[in-house]
Order: structure tokens, then C-alpha cells, then sequence
């Protein structure tokens, strides 16, 4: 069974009366326990892909299968398979909420699925990703770039997923604070025994994390890279657009 | 032994708040010539206010001192505010991250290149279009007569910054401050814009300093790197002796950045910070 | 285990934040000032604002009458105090009904979008194209003077600006990434509308209704000069200067005490505003 699979995905966007196809029939799969890579030039479709298997955009055809359990193109994904499908974006400063404090932003989905301990789970949540109990009471602009990415990873968690999506999850921290979260999804997912599909344009994280990877081009496939492939370095040119 | 174009002799810059003088630089040294020396630090190393500080850039609540602050054998510190201005622009370049923030979205792309020429220059409006277009030309721009006629909005974010680095360099200042010149690009394009950043500064005999925070992407167009941590230059070395820097810093920030020989193990990290 | 950046705990107390404002300070000082006086009115009023001494008409200000007599020899000063009472009252009702009126149409079309931002949106437009103190007129001579008629109108034509605003803002978050990680941790519906999408929409809707306030106050007082506000004998700044226009040149004080303290008041809102942006953003240090 694969942890995720993509069949003949298509993603189109209206504007006004005109479509712009994001994503042209890509289909790959990912084994469970892999690092899976979705690379390729800005505006690609990379990200608009992952954001489809997320269930952001549920305007797609095609079919995405998580663990055996299908998503339905035009509903939005709820149960057990929005439990296992989270994301971790881009730039913590615009996806943790400036007006909720740590405790609210990681308390909140634990309360509405009726958990009891809140409190407690909310500071395991914060150690599993080596943050202090103090960071409960502070706001996300009181914390350093590092620290609110580890606060976003640390909800991702909460609903223990078994397929983790990463929006260029590093692209916005320093290259010391990035080798500390990298090693920090790592070690998390082997803890947890999570699958990753990881979206990156910096071909040193891609290199880093990716067991396989697909590279995209205006909304389709270009090729497949085993780690063989990765490890060499030849597609690096290809992330680039004139 | 002539003088070296920057001279930076002790400088500090600090910043008054809530709970007193926060020094934000801390009696730095350095020189630049006609060379590309890279400043490299993290966030809150000060790297982005020592370069503001040589352009008399700084907001105006911030407190320089410096021992020596001179630039083409004129003192800084003690430059007026007409001496800034005809120092911008003329002998003096800065590039920022993002052209979208740097170019006026409302004028048009030649105008804003040959904004220099028509502040320090009293060439006419002919020869004016002249430079523009060889510098759109020379940064590379395919098709320099559309790009001149166009706005910014028009321009990709590569193309915009090989727009700001034309305009900065019409006028062939001595020296060019480049404040992370590509964090906002695509991998590849940073490539070719710091290529061209390199190549144009040796065709003028400019000085470039160029500060970034990735210190293994920088090295590699650099004659010489500094690495600033916490208002202080940790280390300064040429860029060929990097991998035998002394200070456990460098080294970790060196070696902190993923890549293929990477896979599989734990990057390293300094000491124990966040 | 990461330091903890070395940042106060709740960073500069609210209070604190007002008083670096000297806008916000002042303004906030003088709205609160005008609210204490209109509720301590009975204890702080020298007379009783009714209270005709037909003698003592039109007085200038003297030491027994701070601020003299009207034509029916009444205290002005404690007409003052007392016409504070309508003249909150009216902002009182038409911020409760206004602004969260405004407020609600306008997340629901930034957020929904499709068919139910284009109905919501052209109704308010409709609303917004109608002359606010025209219509207030029309309300009150309809169903006749008074201070409720007065505020329903004012209140039932100015929501369509806040509709407008939080309708922006709400679509500018609609494609956030705060409101795409709520979604995937299942914050939904209501929940993600009243948590997440009303509190970044809240503080500029705050603002404009400070600054709304003030003309609202020259509205009320406009009503209450043409005669359709509160009925007499009851002490109501616009009336007192409509009163007062009658004598206006040989006893200003009548008109022009009353046209002050609309004046300061509507001031006291508008320095507020200008001060409370800073204030409001947890962001802003």
C-alpha cells in the first residue's frame, strides 16, 4: 500500500472567464516511510499539487489516495484522513495566527476533538519539538523564526498524521536555524513513523531529505529522480526559469 | 600603499529602547578596495546595519560612533546631508533584496535606470537613453528597448533585480553594497545574478561588498568573506582559506548547509542555540 | 531546548501602550470625561437642567451659572451635563447596531464569496447610495421626532462603509495561510469565523468607528438643531444651539458653550482614532 497516490492530477484555476491549468496530469506514488520530493522552477505547480493532497484546494480531478482512503474532489476532507494529512507552511509568520497565543494555537484542535488534558498534551506537543513550556503564554511575534516553525510543526503533529506536507519548510530561516529543523523533521519522523512529501526549491534540502523525487515543469511531470539521480546533481540546472 | 576605497575603523551602532542602549555593532573593523569581499552573518548579526551605516542610511535614532568611517578619502561621519546626496548614486551603490520594494511601480523601467545620470550628471536626454540602454544590455536583459519602456510590474523578480543593478551602476560608483542581492530569487537565478554581479564589478574596477547570510552560496564569488556574529566580526579570511577557518562558528556555518554529501546524517549545529 | 526570546511576558500593558499615544491619551481622557459626566449628571449638576427662573433669562456666565442662562433661564452648565446623556445614548445605539451589522455582512461576503458576496455586496452598495440625514429625516417625520427614530436612521445608513472594509479584509485572509492551517487542524464554520477571521478584522473596524463617531455626534447634533431629535424641554446639545441661534448676538454663550462641547467631543473621538491603530496590533512594538 502506498502512502500516497496520485493518479492523472489536474488542477485549473478560473479568472474570470479564462482558465490557467496549474497542474496537467501528474500522478507519481509514495511509499510509506519515504521522503518524497516535489521540486521544480517557481510556478511549476509544485505547490499547487500539495495543496490539492492537503485538501486546501478541492477544486482537482484526477484521483489522490492517502493509506487506501480516497479524497473526494469538491468536499472538503474531514475524519480520520484530515487527521492524517497535515502541512507544515512556508513562513510561520504568516501561518500561526498573530492574535492567538501559543497555548490557544496548539490547545484548539485538541479541544475540539474533545481531548480531556489539553494543558498536558499542549506541553508534550511543545517538547516533542524542544521548545520550553514558557512558550505557552508568549505571541508568535515574540518568538524567533525558528521557534514559531517548531510551534508550527508542533501542530501538524497534534493529530498525529502518517502523511506529513511540507511547503518549503525552511526557506524563510537562517541557515543554522534550518539545519535544526531539518534535523528536527528528521528525528520526528522516524519517531512517529511518518511519510513526508516534501515541496522545495533549494536543490541543498532537496539533496538533504529526498529519497525520490519528481521534477515539475509548467504543470507536469519532467522526470523522476531516485536517490542515484538526487545524489548527483544534474537536474539542479532544471529548478531554475529563465 | 594607497589608501583602501572603505575604511571601517571601530564602529558601533546602537539603538535606544525600552531598557537602555541596545549595540546592535559592536566596534567593527574593516576595509574594502576594489575587490569582492562578502559580509556574512544570521539574522541579527548586524550585517544589514553596518551596510546601511556606509550609506548613511540608518534611521535616524541610531547611534554610529566610529573611530573612522571614510570612503574614497572622505569621512562619513561627518558627511552633511547634501554631501549624502551627492555621494549616492555617484560613488556609492546599494542593491537590496527585493526589486519589488526598491523600484517605483509607477514609473516607468528607464526612467528609474537613468535616474542616477540625471541627478549627478549633466548629460542630455539623448545620451541619457544611450546608457540606459547599454547598461540594460549589459546586465543581461534580452530585449533592452521593451524592458526600458516597460514597468516594473512587467518584470519577473530577476529581471527587476538585473534592472536595480543597472541603475545603480549607470553612474560606475567606486563601491556597491549588495544587502542579500538574491535571497528573494530562485536557486538558479541567484547563480546568474551574483555571475553578473561579479563580472560587472571587475569590468568597472568597482568594489563590491556583498552581504548575505548564506556563507557557502557568497564564498564562492568572493575574493575575501567576514562573518559577523552579534555586532562582531567573528573571522576574516580569503574565501579560498574557508575551509580551514579557525573559529568553531565559521566551521558550523559552513558546514550547516544540507546538501547531497548530507543525506542521511544530522547537519551540524553550533553550540546550543536556537 | 530553545531560549526564550527575552520579551516581557504580555508586553507593555494595554494601559501603557494608551499613554505612549498622546492622541489615544488625550482623546480617550476626554470620551471618558463626557461618559462620567453624562452618568453622574444628577450629583454633578448644580441645577436641575429643566428648571425655568424666567428672571434670570439669559444671563451671562457668572459665578451662581458657570456658563449663564438660556432663554428660559435654565443653568446651562447642567444643561451641558445632561445633554451629554442623548447625545451618548444616540452613539451608543448606533455603534451596536451599526458596526457588527456592517461587520457581519461583510466577513460573510469576504469569506463565502460566489453568489452570497455578490447579493450582500449590491445590497450594501444600495444602502451606501442613500443621503444619511435625508433619510433621517424621512424616518423621523414618518414615525415623529425622537432620539431612538433619530439613531435608527443614522445607524441603518452607515454599516454599508464597515460591510465594506471587513469584506476586503476577510478576502485578503481568505487566502492566508493562518486560515489554510486552521482548515487543516478542522477549525471550520463558525468557529474559524468568530476566532480567527473577526479578530484581524476587528481593529480596523474599531478605528473607523472612532472616527465614525465624531460625525455621527454632528449628525445627532444636526438632528437635534432642526428640531427632530429629542422632544423640549429635554437638554440635548443640537437643540441648545438651535435655541441659542436666536440670541446668538447679544448673548453667544447660549449657542456657542453647547457648539463647543459637540466640538470637543467630536475631536475627543477623532484623536482617538488617530491614536488607536498603534495600539491595536499585538505586532506593533
Amino acid at each position: 500500500m502506498s502512502a500516497l497516490s496520485v493518479s492523472d492530477l489536474s488542477v485549473t484555476f478560473q479568472s474570470g472567464g479564462k482558465g490557467f491549468t496549474a497542474v496537467r496530469g501528474v500522478s507519481f506514488d509514495v511509499a510509506p516511510g519515504e521522503t518524497f520530493g516535489l521540486i521544480g522552477p517557481s510556478g511549476c505547480g509544485k505547490t499547487t499539487a500539495l495543496r490539492a493532497v492537503a485538501g486546501l484546494n478541492t477544486n482537482w480531478q484526477g484521483s489522490i489516495t492517502v493509506f487506501d482512503e480516497a479524497l473526494q474532489p469538491g468536499q472538503k476532507i474531514t475524519g480520520a484522513l484530515r487527521s492524517n494529512i497535515q502541512m507544515v507552511f512556508q513562513d510561520p509568520y504568516s501561518s500561526l495566527h498573530p492574535r492567538h497565543r501559543i497555548s490557544r494555537i496548539l490547545g484548539e484542535p485538541l479541544a475540539l476533538r474533545g481531548m480531556r488534558n489539553v494543558e498536558d498534551e499542549v506541553r508534550i506537543a511543545l517538547d516533542q519539538v524542544g521548545l520550553p513550556t514558557a512558550a505557552v503564554g508568549r505571541y508568535p511575534h515574540q518568538l524567533s523564526g525558528g521557534q514559531r516553525q517548531r510551534v508550527a510543526i508542533a501542530r501538524a503533529l497534534l493529530l498525529k498524521p502518517k502523511l506529513l506536507l511540507l511547503d518549503e519548510p525552511t526557506s524563510a530561516l537562517d541557515v543554522s536555524v534550518q539545519a535544526e529543523i531539518l534535523n528536527l523533521l528528521n528525528d520526528l519522523k522516524t519517531s512517529h513513523g511518518m511519510t513526508f512529501v516534501l515541496v522545495s526549491h533549494d536543490p541543498g534540502v532537496v539533496a538533504h531529505m529526498c529519497d525520490r523525487a519528481v521534477l515539475m515543469q509548467a504543470g507536469h511531470i519532467e522526470s523522476e529522480l531516485d536517490r542515484a539521480a538526487l545524489s548527483q546533481g544534474g537536474w539542479v540546472e532544471q529548478l531554475s526559469v529563465r | 600603499m594607497t589608501e583602501p576605497l572603505l575604511s571601517v575603523e571601530d564602529l558601533s551602532i546602537a539603538f535606544p529602547s525600552a531598557t537602555g542602549s541596545v549595540r546592535v555593532v559592536d566596534g567593527i573593523s574593516f576595509s574594502v578596495d576594489r575587490e569582492v569581499v562578502a559580509l556574512v552573518g544570521e539574522s541579527g548579526s548586524g550585517k544589514s546595519m553596518t551596510g546601511r551605516a556606509i550609506m548613511g542610511l540608518l534611521p535616524r535614532r541610531a547611534e554610529v560612533r566610529a573611530k573612522r568611517l571614510s570612503f574614497d578619502g572622505q569621512e562619513l561621519t561627518t558627511l552633511s546631508a547634501s554631501g549624502w546626496n551627492r555621494l549616492r548614486g555617484s560613488g556609492l551603490g546599494l542593491i537590496l533584496q527585493d526589486p519589488k520594494y526598491s523600484l517605483n511601480p509607477a514609473h516607468k523601467v528607464g526612467r528609474q535606470v537613468e535616474e542616477a545620470l540625471l541627478l549627478h550628471t549633466k548629460i542630455s536626454a539623448s545620451e541619457r537613453r544611450e546608457r540606459a540602454l547599454d547598461m540594460l544590455e549589459r546586465v543581461g536583459l534580452p530585449d533592452p528597448q521593451r524592458v526600458y519602456s516597460s514597468y516594473p510590474a512587467a518584470l519577473s523578480g530577476g529581471m527587476g533585480q538585473r534592472v536595480m543593478i543597472a541603475a545603480m551602476l549607470i553612474n560606475r560608483p567606486k563601491l556597491l553594497i549588495a544587502d542579500e542581492p538574491t535571497s528573494a530569487l530562485d536557486r538558479g537565478l541567484q547563480d546568474q545574478i551574483l555571475t553578473l554581479l561579479r563580472s560587472l564589478s571587475e569590468e568597472f574596477g568597482m568594489g563590491l561588498l556583498l552581504i548575505s547570510h548564506d556563507l557557502q552560496q557568497v564564498s564562492r564569488y568572493a575574493d575575501r568573506v567576514m562573518v559577523m556574529r552579534r555586532g562582531k566580526i567573528e573571522e576574516q579570511m580569503a574565501s579560498a582559506d574557508l575551509a580551514n577557518a579557525r573559529s568553531d562558528y565559521t566551521r558550523a556555518l559552513w558546514a550547516a548547509r544540507p546538501s547531497a554529501a548530507t543525506y542521511g546524517t544530522r547537519l551540524p549545529i553550533y553550540g546550543g542555540e536556537a | 531546548m530553545s531560549a526564550i526570546v527575552q520579551a516581557p511576558l504580555g508586553g507593555p500593558s494595554f494601559l501603557r501602550r494608551v499613554l505612549r499615544s498622546p492622541s489615544a491619551a488625550v482623546g480617550g481622557a476626554v470620551v471618558l470625561f463626557t461618559l462620567a459626566s453624562a452618568l453622574l449628571a444628577p450629583m454633578i449638576a448644580p441645577y436641575d437642567p429643566n428648571l425655568q427662573e424666567t428672571a434670570n433669562r439669559l444671563m451671562p456666565p457668572s459665578a451662581a451659572h458657570w456658563f449663564g442662562t438660556d432663554g428660559f433661564g435654565r443653568d446651562i452648565l447642567s444643561r451641558i451635563i445632561y445633554g451629554a446623556r442623548p447625545t451618548l445614548l444616540l452613539v451608543l445605539v448606533v455603534v451596536l447596531l451599526m458596526a457588527p451589522l456592517g461587520i457581519l455582512v461583510g466577513i460573510l461576503s469576504g469569506f463565502f464569496g460566489g453568489i452570497t458576496e455578490r447579493v450582500l455586496m449590491r445590497i450594501t452598495d444600495i444602502v451606501m447610495s442613500f443621503p444619511r440625514l435625508l433619510l433621517a429625516f424621512a424616518f423621523v417625520a414618518i414615525m415623529g421626532p425622537g432620539l431612538i427614530n433619530g439613531a435608527l436612521a443614522l445607524a441603518l445608513t452607515s454599516w454599508p462603509a464597515y460591510a465594506r472594509q471587513a469584506r476586503v479584509e476577510t478576502a485578503a485572509l481568505r487566502r492566508s495561510d493562518y486560515l489554510a492551517a486552521a482548515e487543516m487542524v478542522g477549525i471550520r464554520g463558525m468557529r474559524l469565523l468568530w476566532g480567527h477571521v473577526l479578530p484581524l478584522a476587528l481593529p480596523s473596524a474599531i478605528i473607523r468607528l472612532a472616527l465614525d463617531l465624531s460625525g455621527i455626534i454632528l449628525a445627532a447634533a444636526g438632528l437635534g438643531f432642526l428640531g427632530l431629535g429629542v422632544r423640549p424641554p429635554t437638554a440635548e446639545w443640537g437643540s441648545m444651539v438651535s435655541e441659542g441661534t436666536q440670541v446668538i448676538f447679544d448673548q453667544w454663550w447660549v449657542a456657542a458653550v453647547p457648539g463647543f462641547a459637540i466640538l470637543i467631543t467630536s475631536f475627543a473621538f477623532n484623536l482617538l482614532a488617530d491614536g488607536l491603530r498603534d495600539i491595536l496590533d499585538p505586532r506593533h512594538d
